[in-house]
């Protein structure tokens, strides 16, 4: 009778959680927030891209870009690198915490963050840099 | 018995909650969110690596 008792009780536990887990089976990303965010983001792109490229700016590890080699940077576009870099940053960092807080879970953000780090390293173009453990890699 | 009833109501409180808890972050979920926003962003057919680009360096 008590281990019968006993399996009932695992048995409820097991189907109420495995209901709270498929809950949270899909993260939704198309809140207006998140959306203005990836809107200027993509328009950014353009201007990123060459940098990319060239190796002046890479990804780091924790999700965001940084400048990798101010000397790779066309004179012209030199003053601007460090704002064009500092807004993108602004906008990822916005991004991971819009993606927690729009799924109602705003202590995600950072688990968010590093998933978002692996991904835009794995769909980087090859030639393009990273930071792995504190040194920069050519993809 | 009825000692053993409560025993038996702190499990049914406690084990879901530390299943929850262990796989709390939907990580699969984030990936896909992930995928998806880059996607976007870097303007990608879905799954696929951005075209390594050829010299066509935007004429002034």
């Amino acid at each position: 009778m008590k281990k019968l008792i006993t399996v009932f009780s695992l048995l409820i536990a097991t189907l109420l959680s495995s209901n709270w887990v498929s809950a949270a089976a899909n993260l939704d990303v198309n809140t207006p927030a998140i959306t203005a965010i990836k809107n200027s983001m993509q328009a950014r792109h353009n201007q990123l891209n060459p940098h990319y490229n060239t190796g002046a700016v890479g990804f780091t590890a924790d999700g965001l870009v940084a400048v990798r080699d101010a000397t790779a940077v066309p004179l012209k576009d030199r003053g601007g690198i460090n704002s064009l870099v500092a807004a993108e940053n602004s906008d990822r960092s916005a991004l991971y915490k819009e993606i927690a807080a729009g799924n109602g879970h705003p202590e995600w953000a950072g688990e968010i963050r590093s998933t978002f780090a692996g991904r835009w390293v794995d769909k980087a173009q090859s030639g393009w840099y990273y930071q792995n453990a504190g040194t920069w890699v050519k993809k | 018995m009825i000692k053993k009833i409560g025993i038996i109501g702190i499990l049914i409180l406690l084990i879901p909650g530390c299943v929850t808890i262990n796989i709390y972050f939907p990580a699969a979920a984030a990936e896909k969110a992930a995928d998806k926003i880059i996607d976007e962003v870097w303007q990608l057919k879905p799954g696929e690596e951005p075209p390594v680009q050829p010299a066509n360096a935007p004429t002034k």
